[in-house]
């Protein structure tokens, strides 16, 4: 059967860093393709680089038979070529319509737009692919998942005939990530070809045909999914056997160090995001809530941190160390010894045109030791920053010079989780989506770490979408739903259930859905 | 190159495309453009006294400049230089001519330097003080300051501080006054350039210093890049917004200093002359960085000296036309994308 992309040797150098080296591959017309590899290994570069958005500094590209170059990503759509980003393009005040049509209007400058005939026609294709959304909706309504079916049908009513999408599910529930397989699963059934870059090994094995692995700029190896394993996988993306699941040694929790009392939160439009919330977490305990978005972690973990919008109604108490922390900013919760990892990281984490080194102390950057008299102690900085990015591996040959926006994303998350845990005098850490997007290695390491913490006495609450991030690490479970703690596993069921594997996971996903 | 060295020498393009242009309309206008630049020369940097002239007007655009550059760092656009300015200098002639002469100079100088600086700091935390509590864009509420300051000063100079039969405040006492340079070492002959040229400096050095060296620059810059993730970092970017129009109104006022104590030794209409605005474009060229903002200043002191002292030959406006493209030239290189 014939190629729908073939890469020969391609290579691609940002400065001294080889992001593609030598790059060569096929893919078959149909096929579903994936791509792993660890972080930084550029696999990111790759697809930009197939989509138009990086021209290649060596080697050749054929689609469908045919030799290209592609100046601009206007080529590679005119090619058939579509991509999906990891943070979505979208013009979140236009509506599902609108953004699909963006620049397709015709060209004339007066001819009137018609909606409505390209309303029905997105219609048409949403449900023909079983990915229903309504084309009259603005984007700004639209859950994470919604909007990702809007980015593929921009695609699709381009007349795409190759799909790339770079970590499509990252930012998916589970439910939404079955969905969304169907729909990839249906669309290579038509002959259409996907090429998807994700962490997931288990993804890779349950959806794709083929799979290669890249490290550091080079292609170590492909196979064909049905001849692999997990552990094989992990094997070639690291070079070294990876642990899948970490030890996590029985707690010993001590007092209590965060107690959420009878906590509710309604917005200024009144909606209700919060009701009876109550919980507590121990010094050396792991808390875990369990939770799809939209069930209000993103209310709850805004108001641990002080940040919420002071406009909605908040009913009953945070109390940390005794006393209540309601109406504090995140200066004073920070000061108290609370640590925390925000869910968006791009967004709120880090500052993406400040070097990796002067991120490594933002938010801490008032910390004694890093200034010097008037200013900072540039020294101080650097030393730790390179302390850091030691004990974190964070893959970054310049930290003083290097933009962190330049930084591929799972290298970006480590700079924050490195930080954030290593906050001296931590008493409690709250950690949101902590593994989003980085490699199995990095998982690994990640969660050794936060174990670590909590042997050396701090509390944890940690909010992930991962049920099997929270079995692995937590003590005891919060299923949150709709607002409230539907249930709270205990430590014995946790440890259990841990034991139990896959029904276990079944159960804590019953009872968040 | 990449595009961030490209960056680096945007301005230099920009000053010669921008050369360029004004060579063309020199010789549209019926001139011959290297005869026009020679005289520009002969009367700038060729004698002492036009080198002096030229750093009197840079002396002023640097602080105006700063005060611009500052507030740029957290996404400002503060665009009140001018009413700053003109404010801080009124503020400055009155309390140069108020103190008593048994003030000595030790003290007096720093009276009229922080009278200057509170009239400042008064209009730019008005400005940020709207931003935060009401939500007021910068940029409207600059302006109408602007507009407010003018009414004032002329109010207080026509009705309340002129000498009378004159158009001008009384002359401030010898303490107040700041030695010229010409005084001290003989250098820039006649020409008004004083001291006040070294606190310029002094204040383009602090100002780096403080942007990219301390903790309140480095939040200052967080808050201007990404506002939401200064936030969750615990960074209140009200007080900064607030302070750092407050500074930037006291530094434009500091440029007052060079007019009345160093110069002209009394307010009078029309003294600020424009130096407000033309900050912004010292700004813009200088991509609002505090060290360049010094040879940005440079080269629009010789434009507007520059552009006095050949008038007999070529329309000044030529001169104007000049700094205003290298400022689009500026923002255009820089919105390119590369
Ligand atoms: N625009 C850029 N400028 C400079 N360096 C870059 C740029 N884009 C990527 N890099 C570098 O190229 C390398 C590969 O990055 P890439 O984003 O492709 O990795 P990735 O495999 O997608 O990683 P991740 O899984 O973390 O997303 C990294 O070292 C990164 O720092
Ligand atoms: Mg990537």
């Amino acid at each position: 059967m014939q190629n729908a992309i073939r890469l020969t040797a391609i290579s691609k150098n940002f400065g001294t860093v080889k992001a593609c080296s030598n790059v060569s591959l096929s893919i078959r017309s149909g096929a579903i393709y994936a791509v792993v590899g660890e972080n930084g290994a550029g696999k990111s570069t790759l697809a930009r680089l197939i989509y138009g958005m990086h021209q290649p500094d060596g080697g050749s590209m054929e689609i469908n038979g045919s030799p290209v170059t592609f100046a601009s990503p206007g080529d590679a759509i005119a090619a058939g070529v579509g991509m999906v980003h990891q943070h979505f393009m979208l013009v979140p005040t236009l509506t599902v319509t609108e953004n699909v049509m963006l620049g397709l209007e015709k060209q004339s400058l007066f001819s009137t737009l018609d909606p409505k005939n390209s309303a029905e026609n997105i219609r048409q294709l949403s449900l023909k692919y079983g990915m229903a959304v309504d084309p009259l909706a603005p984007v700004s309504t639209l859950s994470v998942g919604q909007e990702q079916r809007v980015e593929i049908l921009k695609v699709l009513y381009r007349n795409a005939r190759i799909l790339i999408l770079d970590e499509p599910t990252a930012v998916l529930t589970p439910l939404e990530t079955d969905q969304l397989f169907a729909v990839l699963r249906s669309l290579a059934k038509e002959g259409k070809t996907i090429l998807i870059i994700t962490h997931k090994l288990d993804e890779v094995l349950a959806l794709a045909d083929t799979v290669t692995v890249m490290s550091r700029g080079s292609v170590t190896g492909t196979l064909p999914c049905q001849e692999t394993s997990k552990e094989e996988l992990a094997r070639m993306m690291v070079g070294r056997s990876v642990l899948l699941r970490v030890e996590n040694p029985p707690p010993s929790p001590k007092k209590t160090m965060l107690t959420v009392e009878n906590l509710g939160y309604r917005t200024a439009t009144g909606i209700e995001k919060l009701e009876g919330v109550s919980f507590s977490v121990r010094e050396g305990e792991i808390f875990g809530i369990a939770g799809v978005e939209g069930n209000g972690q993103s209310e709850l973990l805004s108001l641990l941190w002080g940040l919420h919008d002071r406009n909605g109604r908040v009913s009953g108490k945070i109390i940390f160390e005794g006393s209540d922390i309601t109406g504090k900013n995140p200066a004073q919760i920070a000061g108290l010894g609370v640590s925390h990892i925000p869910e968006n990281r791009l967004k709120h984490a880090v500052i993406s045109g400040f070097s990796v080194a002067d991120n490594m102390i933002f938010g801490r950057h008032r910390e004694k030791r890093f200034h010097q008299g008037f200013g900072f102690d540039r020294q101080a900085v650097t030393r730790y920053a390179l302390e850091l990015g030691k004990t974190y591996d964070i893959r970054c040959t310049d930290l003083e010079n290097t933009p962190l926006g330049a930084l591929s994303g799972g290298n970006q998350q480590k700079v924050v989780v490195a930080r954030e845990l290593d906050r001296p005098g931590m008493k409690l850490l709250i950690l949101a989506q902590p593994t989003r997007g980085v490699d199995i290695g990095a998982i690994e390491q990640i969660h050794r770490s936060i174990i670590g913490a909590r042997d050396r006495g701090a509390a944890i609450l940690l909010v992930s979408s991962e049920l099997d991030e929270l079995i692995a690490l937590s003590t005891r479970i919060g299923a949150l739903y709709q607002g409230s703690i539907r249930r709270i596993f205990t430590r014995e069921e946790v440890s259990e259930g841990r034991k139990r594997g896959r029904p276990f996971e079944e159960e804590l996903g019953l009872s968040i859905t | 190159m990449t595009a961030r060295t490209f960056r680096y020498f945007i301005p230099l393009l920009a000053v010669a495309a921008a050369a360029l242009c004004s060579m063309a309309l020199i010789a549209l206008s019926g001139r011959d453009p290297f005869m026009i630049f020679e005289k520009l020369f002969r009367a700038t940097f060729a004698s002492g006294y036009g080198t002096g002239q030229v750093l009197f007007k840079t002396t002023t655009l640097i602080f105006t400049g700063l005060a611009v550059a500052l507030p740029f760092k957290a996404r400002l656009f503060n665009i009140g230089g001018e009413g700053q300015l003109q404010l801080a200098a009124l503020a400055a002639a009155i309390t140069g001519a108020l103190l008593p002469s048994s003030v000595p100079p030790i003290a007096a100088v720093p009276l009229a330097a922080l009278a200057a600086m509170a009239a400042g700091a008064i209009w730019g935390a008005s400005a940020g003080l709207l931003k935060v509590r009401f939500g007021v864009n910068e940029v409207i509420s600059t302006i109408m300051l602007n507009f407010i300051a003018q009414a004032a000063a002329g109010y207080l100079l026509t009705r309340r501080f002129a000498e009378p039969s004159t158009e001008h405040t009384t002359e401030i006492g010898r303490a107040s006054m700041l030695p010229k340079i010409d005084e001290l070492s003989g250098l820039f002959t006649g020409s008004p350039a004083n001291i006040t040229l070294l606190l310029a400096l002094g204040a383009a050095l602090c100002a780096a210093l403080f942007l990219f060296r301390s903790r309140g620059g480095y939040e200052l810059r967080a808050v201007g890049l990404q506002p939401e993730a200064a936030a969750w970092a615990g960074i209140r970017s009200g007080h900064h917004v607030t302070a750092v129009m407050t500074v930037a109104g006291a530094v434009a006022g500091l440029g007052a200093l060079n007019l009345v104590s160093g110069y002209k030794h009394y307010y009078e209409a029309g003294l600020t002359g424009g130096f407000g605005f033309s900050g912004i474009a010292v700004a813009l060229l200088a991509g609002a960085h505090p060290l360049w903002i010094v040879p940005a200043a440079l080269f629009f002191g010789l434009l507007e000296y520059g552009g006095l002292a050949v008038g007999a030959y070529v329309p000044k406006d030529i001169f104007m036309i000049i700094q205003a493209l290298t400022i689009l030239i500026v923002i255009v290189l820089n919105a390119r994308k590369l």
